[in-house]
């Protein structure tokens, strides 16, 4: 039998690096390598290796180590996958204190990653819940750290990328729910600025909240969308029963033809969700998983934008650039012809977090999908350059075309970041294609 | 069910075992490293729930004086015993196996002599509580002599034909022998060979693997599409088998 030739990786957006990964069963004892990589669900170029090189695969590290029915605590190895945690912790009235738009992450990354979701006005990220974190560093030693441990190196690694060693262990506490069904309200909205009312006024009130915008709607319907609303449903509003597992519709494993996305199927899409919404507040319990996870219904999904692949864009703009940021924003992207995008999502976000890169701050968090295109480097310059001037940043998770002296621009936090970094890794021996691309790594 | 089982620490083995403490099942864990089996067995408590207690031994399959000391610390620990699987085995290319006559050694003796020679215990012990299941991993590499896997197929080849032999002469005494024969699964074993299109995950094997060993289906191929496979595999005449790579 031959060697295994895998010459690209890529990122959920499917554009193509040189490079390789090798799954392990034991991360501790694993080969030298450069970078760790979950469930490559971050969409551009964070999880892939410098050039060329290879990256541990952590999804067979999946053991859960401690689970504490009394208390919520739990420990688990690096690769747990959070649809297999939610599927075991979740009929026990436990779930993740936070958890992203997919349950196709490990926990390695979302903690790499700080990861945010619907709560994350209430709840903060991924990072505010972890008691320990086991890390494998530059040397070779296994340092435990937690917010009273080592904090350095842990502030530096909530967020950090992969790029302070090889994450382990996650020790983390989950919340109690009531039920495992979520009370949702939703509601149309016809623009923009009472989007940002609504979203406000359901932050204050309710304990998960998020927008869907349609990105094609401009002039007077500039920013029109609806608003989810949510909390978890008490005993006596929910189904007596467990919502029934995810049922997954696999998106056929064939790229779809670049033509296949345009103003015409976009426009039609995003039109038909608005309308398809009765013009009054709806309130239902529904699944939690099909609830928090809509998209992973479809597997593949990611195949639907052709042989470019796509990105996604998210910036968070922070509440000092005022209430009048997020249409400024819309403003620009309708001005450039509009993204082509099934999907714009809008959160409000609460305070920075511990980690030292972590993505969100105070303000509005945007995020929209862009298929890859000619003119892609030039929107997402465009998009950055206004980004800088408002006081955002970009999530790394998400970015694969940001040029180095914007991120610059826009993490004040980077200098700390890398002196920490630099004293448990002086040689920068772990990299990524993105930190490469971004914070001017050695290839 | 009240099973010993020897491998669960990765790869299949261990997808088996999760299937089996979630539905209730009583595990004994056997392996060679006491910190991988003390891992797993928090594994499988922590997804059994409340009050499940997973209890492991060493058990060295490339030293057989630790078989009977290890079954008989499950049979007490278990209280009983219904089933005994081994999922454990070695593996190296027949590249590897060529050029290393130690590695070819202690392959051929831990997949062969060393496994019939656990399975005999397991058969004793068995057969004196008036039967059971003895559920082995093979291999469709057993199945034909092949080039990729001349040495590897011939250590499994002598398993499944210990394995049916014993199923024909047991079965009426209440011993019922169940051969698993993976076909390609993404787990530590394969990681550095190329996969077939038909590649199947270790959590996509394991419903099939359990639902033979509660019927004690003789021979359980997994996926099954690998009966098909083998099949064809199987009537192919010498002169096409010459050729071919596979
Ligand atoms: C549909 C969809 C919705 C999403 N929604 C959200 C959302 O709502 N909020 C949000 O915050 N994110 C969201 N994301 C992004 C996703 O949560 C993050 O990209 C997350 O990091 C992915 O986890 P992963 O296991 O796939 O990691 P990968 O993509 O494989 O890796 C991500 C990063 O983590 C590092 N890493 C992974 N494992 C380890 C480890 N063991 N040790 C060290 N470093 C490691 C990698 O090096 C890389 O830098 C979404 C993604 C998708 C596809
Ligand atoms: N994977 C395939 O494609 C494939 C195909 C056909 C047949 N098979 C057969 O299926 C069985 C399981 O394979 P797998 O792929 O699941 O393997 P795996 O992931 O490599 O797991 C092997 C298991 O066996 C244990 N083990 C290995 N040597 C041992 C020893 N000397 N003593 C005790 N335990 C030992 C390992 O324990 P440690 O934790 O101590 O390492 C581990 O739990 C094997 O018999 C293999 O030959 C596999």
């Amino acid at each position: 039998m031959m060697k295994k030739a895998e010459p690209t990786l890529h990122g959920w957006g499917r554009v193509k690096a040189p490079g390789r990964e090798v799954r392990v069963d034991d991360l501790s004892r694993a080969p030298d390598a450069p970078l760790s990589r979950g469930l490559g669900r971050s969409y551009g170029d964070s999880s892939l290796p410098p050039p060329n090189g290879t990256a541990i695969n952590t999804v067979r590290a999946d053991r859960l180590l401690k689970f504490d029915e009394i208390t919520g605590a739990l420990r688990a190895e690096a690769g747990l996958a959070l649809h297999e945690l939610n599927r075991i912790t979740l009929p026990r009235g436990w779930f993740t204190p936070v958890t992203p738009g997919t349950h196709f992450v490990t926990l390695g990354g979302m903690v790499a990653a700080d990861v945010h979701g619907k709560n994350h006005h209430v709840a903060g990220t991924i990072g505010a819940h972890l008691s320990r974190l086991l890390v494998k560093v530059a040397d070779g030693r296994r340092v435990e750290c937690g917010p009273d441990l080592e904090r350095d190196l842990f502030r530096a690694t909530v967020g950090g990328m992969g790029l302070t060693g090889h994450i382990l262990e996650v020790e983390l506490s989950l919340t109690r729910v009531p039920s495992p069904w979520v009370l949702q309200e939703t509601e149309r909205v016809p623009d923009i600025d009472v989007f940002m009312s609504k979203l406000k006024d359901a932050a204050a009130r309710w304990p998960m909240t998020v927008g869907w915008i349609d990105c094609l709607s401009s002039g007077k319907n500039l920013g029109r969308g609806i608003v989810f609303r949510g909390r978890w449903a008490e005993p006596h509003e929910a189904p007596p029963y467990l919502p029934p597992p995810p049922m997954r519709v696999p998106w056929p494993k064939l790229e779809a033809p670049s033509w296949a996305l345009n103003r015409l199927t976009v426009g039609a899409f995003n039109a038909g969700i608005f309308y398809s919404h009765p013009n009054r507040v709806k309130t239902q319990v529904v699944d939690t998983y099909r609830w928090i996870y809509p998209l992973d219904a479809i597997t593949n999904w990611n195949m639907m934008y052709g042989p470019r692949g796509f990105t996604q864009y998210q910036c968070v703009l922070p509440d000092e650039a005022g209430p009048q940021a997020a249409r400024r924003f819309l403003e620009l992207l309708t001005s450039r012809g509009g993204a082509m995008s099934f999907l714009c999502i809008i959160k409000d976000c609460g305070p920075e977090g511990v980690g030292l890169l972590s993505f969100p701050k105070k303000g509005i968090s945007i995020a929209l999908d862009l298929p890859v295109r000619d003119d892609t480097q030039a929107l997402v310059d465009a998009l950055n350059e206004h980004v800088i001037k408002e006081g955002g940043r970009v999530y790394l998770a998400k970015d694969r075309f940001t040029r180095p002296e914007h991120y610059r621009a826009m993490e004040p936090r980077l200098d700390a970041f890398m002196r920490i970094r630099k004293q448990w890794d002086p040689s920068l021996k772990f990299r990524s294609a993105q930190s490469i691309r971004l914070l001017g790594d050695p290839a | 069910m009240k099973a010993a089982i020897l491998g669960a620490t990765k790869g299949m083995g261990r997808s088996l075992a999760r299937l089996m403490v979630e539905r209730g099942d009583q595990l004994v864990l056997l392996g060679r490293e006491p910190v991988e089996l003390q891992r797993s067995a928090a594994d499988l408590q922590a997804r059994g729930g409340a009050g499940s207690r997973v209890h492991h031994f060493r058990c060295d399959l490339a030293e057989p004086e630790t078989f009977a000391p290890a079954l008989d610390d499950a049979e007490a620990a278990l209280k009983g015993l219904d089933a005994v699987i081994i999922t454990a085995g070695l593996f190296a290319t027949q590249d590897e196996l060529e050029a290393d006559a130690r590695l070819n050694q202690s392959v051929l003796t831990v997949d062969f002599t060393n496994t019939v020679l656990f399975c005999e215990e397991a058969r004793k012990r068995l057969l004196a509580r008036g039967g059971g299941t003895l559920c082995v991993f093979s291999s469709v590499a057993g199945d034909r002599g092949r080039k990729p896997v001349v040495l590897y197929g011939a250590a499994k080849a002598g398993l499944s034909a210990y394995l049916e032999g014993l199923d024909h002469r047991f079965r009426s005494k209440g011993l019922k022998t169940v051969c698993v024969k993976p076909g390609f699964v993404r787990t530590a074993m394969t990681e550095h060979l190329k996969a077939p299109p038909i590649a199947s995950e270790p959590d996509e094997v394991a419903p099939v693997i359990l639902e033979g060993l509660d019927r004690g289906t003789p021979i359980v191929y997994a996926p099954p599409i690998w009966r098909w496979v083998m099949t064809a595999v199987k009537s192919l005449p010498r002169f096409a088998m010459r050729r071919v790579g596979f």
